[in-house]
């Protein structure tokens, strides 16, 4: 069986849900290949965690010069690796870094690209929603190994325990790759919370809460219930909560088992980033919101009066 | 500063979009068009690089001749000149080619800065600044909130979005930026602009005088092909419900029905 490389998604080491995801997603018509791009040092944090989702293979390149610019390393690995392995596809994570890099290594391996796929199957036929959603189309590559961008909670990660070989990647980056140089990594938001892109649910914000303060509501409800925190554009862009958790065409996509979008008027550029979501519940008190046309359940009211009442029924059930 | 900063024409986002019946690529006959609105926040930037230090600005776009409109348009903004690449043989290509193709057609120009923007709304793909900086062999600074040009060591500084802050990049001349919405407010393009713009050089290209081989571009030399195209499955229609004092209550209780909470 030809092997698959799945690009291992992490922060720092610490696998991301998403590589459980392609790992199984390998699995079905190939052998999943882990490729572990980081810092010196990091791997050690991902290696049970590949074993676990079945990683039949890992290639482990640990190298400052990976970490330390922006995605030409990274492809330049990949490319190589595909050279000398291979493989069926190469799976990546639809992140903004990674898509970048997928895109890179297409070119350098003068192969087809396929972004956004929601499923893909073992023919390698991918599922994409285009136009904000309102059209499904079924795509392949026609030349070379494709190189496929699987959006995160396409597939449910399911375990399959082993042992995988490891193979050290001896790490030589060209001068030309090394042109971008990250020279500072800031942390402005740490919350705690799962994931925007990975979490089962997601509750967000928008213009609505009227005040940065506000989001206090949001984020209580999102603690009870698990939840990541989004956000609108109009709430990022006034400053009430950070853009990275931006939800929309310009912001993340998400595709939780739950959404619920509060004070949100529901844009065509938010839905764009939020409507695959399996439900989809929205607090508006305007009756004419475009979010209630694509709402499952909608409720049109006060979202100060609402939602704190949702939250402390929510403890209550739980706790009772 | 040579500037230069690339803009596509797209359907507009109002517009109910679809794939064209036979060779199933974006319809851009039957709908509305308009400049990608990101594109808008790449020629701003490229407009404040000049403002700031000087130089000139081109824009370069690949599409129908139709997409002369977004050139006008980037030209009233007030970019001086522009180049068009437009060609039936280029109907059809794929991010893979249309990045070959641009790189081709940029590279003649020799820019100190190219400017794309994240994302054009209408494949999203999100790719192309990657790619250009791929093709071009020049470091990619995309996904960037601030630009900061330092021309007297021929460096630019970027701050580029992380899933939990920012990553400052820094990278020498020549260098090829990618935009996000939130780096400035894109200006209107003025009366006066409008006129202007009407008298700006603009280069109409076909493949042949880029330079680019007819095989490597368009349905020809796309390298992923649309199998089959559907309407998405109507949301089945929702329960609305207003608020009498218990609306949060209900809430939980749709959740709780849901298997949800
Ligand atoms: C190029 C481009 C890219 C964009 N990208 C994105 C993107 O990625 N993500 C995104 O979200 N947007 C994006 N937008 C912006 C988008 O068009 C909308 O402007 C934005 O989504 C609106 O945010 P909002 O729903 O919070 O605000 P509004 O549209 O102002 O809606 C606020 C809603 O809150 C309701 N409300 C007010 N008070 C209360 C209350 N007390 N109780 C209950 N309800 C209340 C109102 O009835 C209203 O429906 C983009 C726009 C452009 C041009
Ligand atoms: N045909 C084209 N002509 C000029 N610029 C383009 C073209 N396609 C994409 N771009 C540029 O690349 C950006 C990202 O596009 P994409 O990767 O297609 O989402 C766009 O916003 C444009 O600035």
């Amino acid at each position: 069986m030809a092997e698959v490389l799945v690009l291992v998604e992490h922060a720092d080491g610490e696998p991301k849900k998403v590589t459980a995801e392609l790992l199984t997603l390998a699995r079905s018509f190939g052998e999943p290949a882990a490729v572990f791009l980081g810092a010196p040092g990091t791997y050690a944090k991902a290696k049970d965690y590949l074993a676990q989702f079945g990683a039949a293979k890992v290639y482990v390149a640990e190298s400052d010069d990976i970490a330390g610019y922006v995605g030409a390393p990274a492809a330049e690995i990949v490319a190589g690796l595909v050279g000398t392995a291979s493989p069926a596809a190469v799976l990546v994570a639809a992140t903004a870094d990674s898509r970048e890099v997928a895109a890179r290594i297409a070119a350098k391996i003068d192969s087809g690209l396929i972004w956004d796929a929601t499923a893909l199957t073992p023919e390698l036929v991918a599922t994409q929603g285009i136009f904000g959603g309102s059209t499904i189309v079924t795509s392949k590559v026609t030349k070379g190994v494709p190189v496929v961008v699987v959006r995160p909670n396409a597939t449910a990660p399911e375990a399959a325990p082993g042992t995988p070989t490891e193979q050290i990647v001896d790490v030589v980056i060209s001068d030309a790759a090394k042109g971008a140089k990250i020279v500072d990594r800031v942390v402005e938001a740490k919350s705690g919370r799962p994931d925007l892109t990975e979490a089962q649910v997601v509750v967000s914000g928008g213009r609505g809460l009227g005040a940065a303060e506000h989001f206090a509501l949001v984020e209580k409800l999102a603690d009870t219930l698990g939840a990541a925190v989004g956000a609108s554009r109009a709430a990022t862009d006034a400053g009430w909560y950070p853009h990275q958790n931006q939800v929309g065409q310009t912001g993340k996509t998400v595709s939780p088992q739950l959404y619920i979008a509060v004070g949100i008027s529901g844009a065509i550029q938010h839905r764009a980033g939020m409507q695959t979501s399996k439900t989809i519940v929205a607090v508006n008190k305007d009756p004419e919101a475009p979010i209630f046309e694509f709402a499952d359940y909608g409720l049109v009211g006060d979202l100060f009066n609402v939602v704190p009442q949702l939250t402390s029924e929510i403890e209550q059930r739980k706790a009772g | 500063m040579n500037i230069v900063v690339t803009v596509k024409q797209v359907p507009d986002t109002w517009a109910e979009k679809k794939l064209d019946a036979a060779d199933k690529t974006v319809d851009r006959q039957s709908v509305d068009n308009v400049m990608n609105e990101m594109d808008e926040y790449g020629v701003e930037e490229a407009l404040k690089i000049k403002e700031a230090h000087g130089g000139e600005v081109t824009v370069v776009t690949m599409g129908p001749a139709k997409a002369v409109e977004t050139i006008r348009k980037a030209l009233s903004m007030g970019a001086d000149k522009a180049v068009h690449l437009s060609d039936d043989a280029l109907h059809g290509s794929d991010a893979l080619a249309t990045s070959a193709a641009l790189a081709k057609v940029i590279s003649t120009l020799s820019p100190d800065i190219v400017i794309t923007s994240s994302e054009a709304s209408d494949a999203r793909g999100g790719v192309i600044g990657a790619l250009l900086a791929e093709r071009l062999g020049l470091p990619q600074l995309t996904q960037a909130r601030k630009v900061t040009v330092d021309p007297a060591s021929s460096t630019v500084q970027i701050e580029r979005l992380a899933d939990n802050g920012y990553a400052l990049v820094e990278a020498s001349l020549p260098v090829v930026v990618g935009v996000v919405e939130k780096i400035n407010q894109p200006r209107y393009p003025s009366f006066k602009g409008i006129m202007a713009a009407k008298k700006k050089p603009l280069t109409t290209l076909s493949a042949a005088d880029a330079g680019l081989d007819a095989a490597a571009v368009g349905l020809a030399g796309a390298a992923s092909t649309v199998v089959t195209s559907e309407p998405a499955p109507p949301r089945s229609s929702g329960t609305i419900v207003k608020d009498e004092g218990d609306g949060g209550t209900k809430v939980a209780e749709f959740l709780a029905v849901q298997k949800l909470i």
